[in-house]
C-alpha cells in the first residue's frame, strides 16, 4: 500500500476486528497447497476461506496447514449449501471445528447460475445471527435484499459481481453503487471478479473489500494474479478515495489556451 | 451393531470419537454430526446407536 493510502485511509473493519488488506482470498480451485501459500502470501490478504467436507482419509496435509504457516484468518464458508436448515447446519459444524462464530453464509439456489436463494439466505441470516454468529452473507447485487440482511443484523454484506467462477467482472455497477451508498456496514464485492480492473471497479464504486478466488486460483500464474489484485485494490480504494472527475460529453483542455503564439 | 461414517458402513464403532478415530488421526478442524445434529467435541465419547450416520467433516479449499 503506497503512504499515501496508508494515510488518507481509514481502517477496514468488519465487527470491530480490523484487518490491514481489503482483499480477502477464496482458497478454491487451488491446484497445490504450495500454490495455494505463493497466491496467499503475494495478495496481502489477512483472511481466507474454507469449505467444509468430508475427512478425505487420503488427503496429503490440510488447508488449515497453508493457513497458519501463512498466519492468516480463517472464513469457513456454507458453499454447497441450498436450504436454510443445511447453512445454518453446517455454521455451527464451523463453528465446532475452526473455533470461530464468523461464517461466510451460501445459500444457492440454482444449480447452473449458483446465484444465491434470498429467501432461504434471509432466513439463514436471521437464525445465524441470532445463535450469535458473525453472518457475512453473500448475496445478489439487490439494494433491497441487502439492506433485508444489514437490518437482520449481518456484520457486511457480499454482492456478487457476476455469477461465481464466471470472471465476467461487475454486470451491474449501479446496483453494487446503490449497495455501498445505503449500507452502514461494510460492503464486500464477493464472486465474478475476473482480472485485476474488475477489482480495482468494485472498489472505486464504494465496495470496502473485494472477495475473489477464482481468479487468483485458475489464473495461469495464480502468485503474479494474486499481486495484481493487491494493487488493484488499493488502486481502487485510493481512486475512490481521492474522488474522481465527473464525465463530461466535450472535452476539456486541460492546457490553458491563453498565453498561445501568434502562428 | 452397524453405523454409517461418511457414507460407509461400519462396524465396531461404539462412540462418536471412534467414528471420528475411524477415518482420520487429526484432531484440529474436525467436526462431528450425528443424525445431523452437531455434536460438541466435549461429547464426542456419546454412545451411537444402531444405524446412526455421523458425518466427519475439514476443512477444505473452497469459497
Amino acid at each position: 500500500m503506497s503512504t499515501v493510502l496508508r494515510k488518507r485511509d481509514t481502517a477496514f473493519t468488519i465487527a470491530g476486528r480490523t484487518f490491514g488488506s481489503r482483499l480477502i482470498l477464496g482458497t478454491g480451485g487451488a491446484a497445490s497447497h504450495v500454490q495455494l501459500a505463493e497466491a496467499i502470501t503475494a495478495s496481502g490478504t489477512e483472511l481466507v476461506t474454507v469449505a467444509l467436507r468430508r475427512v478425505d482419509p487420503g488427503a496429503s496435509g490440510s488447508v488449515l496447514d497453508v493457513i497458519e504457516q501463512c498466519g492468516v484468518g480463517v472464513l469457513p464458508n456454507t458453499a454447497g449449501c441450498f436450504t436454510a436448515e443445511q447453512a445454518v447446519r453446517t455454521a455451527h459444524l464451523a463453528r465446532e471445528a475452526f473455533g470461530t462464530e464468523w461464517i461466510k453464509l451460501e445459500v444457492i439456489g440454482d444449480e447452473d447460475t449458483l446465484l444465491p436463494d434470498p429467501v432461504e439466505l434471509l432466513d439463514a441470516a436471521e437464525t445465524l445471527v441470532r445463535d450469535g454468529f458473525t453472518v457475512l452473507p453473500y448475496t445478489s447485487d439487490d439494494p433491497v435484499l441487502a439492506r433485508r440482511l444489514e437490518d437482520a443484523g449481518c456484520a457486511a454484506v457480499m454482492p456478487l459481481a457476476a455469477p461465481i467462477g464466471t470472471g465476467l467482472g461487475v454486470r451491474n455497477p449501479h446496483n453494487l453503487a446503490l449497495i455501498c451508498d445505503n449500507a452502514v456496514v461494510p460492503v464486500i464485492c464477493d464472486a465474478g471478479i475476473g482480472t485485476a480492473s474488475d477489482a480495482a471497479q468494485a472498489m472505486e464504486l464504494g465496495c470496502a473489500a473485494v472477495l475473489l478466488a477464482t481468479a487468483v486460483t485458475r489464473a495461469a500464474d495464480p502468485a503474479l494474479m494474486a499481486a495484481a489484485m493487491r494493487d488493484a485494490v488499493n488502486a481502487g480504494r485510493a481512486a475512490r478515495l481521492a474522488g474522481r472527475i465527473p464525465k463530461r460529453h466535450l472535452a476539456k483542455a486541460s492546457t490553458a489556451f491563453e498565453g498561445m503564439a501568434d502562428l | 451393531m452397524s453405523v454409517v461414517v461418511n457414507g460407509e458402513v461400519r462396524e465396531g464403532v461404539a462412540t462418536v470419537a471412534d467414528a471420528v478415530a475411524a477415518v482420520t488421526e487429526a484432531r484440529r478442524g474436525i467436526a462431528a454430526a450425528v443424525n445431523g445434529e452437531v455434536v460438541p467435541r466435549s461429547e464426542w465419547d456419546r454412545a451411537l446407536a444402531d444405524g446412526d450416520a455421523v458425518e466427519v467433516l475439514t476443512a477444505t479449499q473452497g469459497g
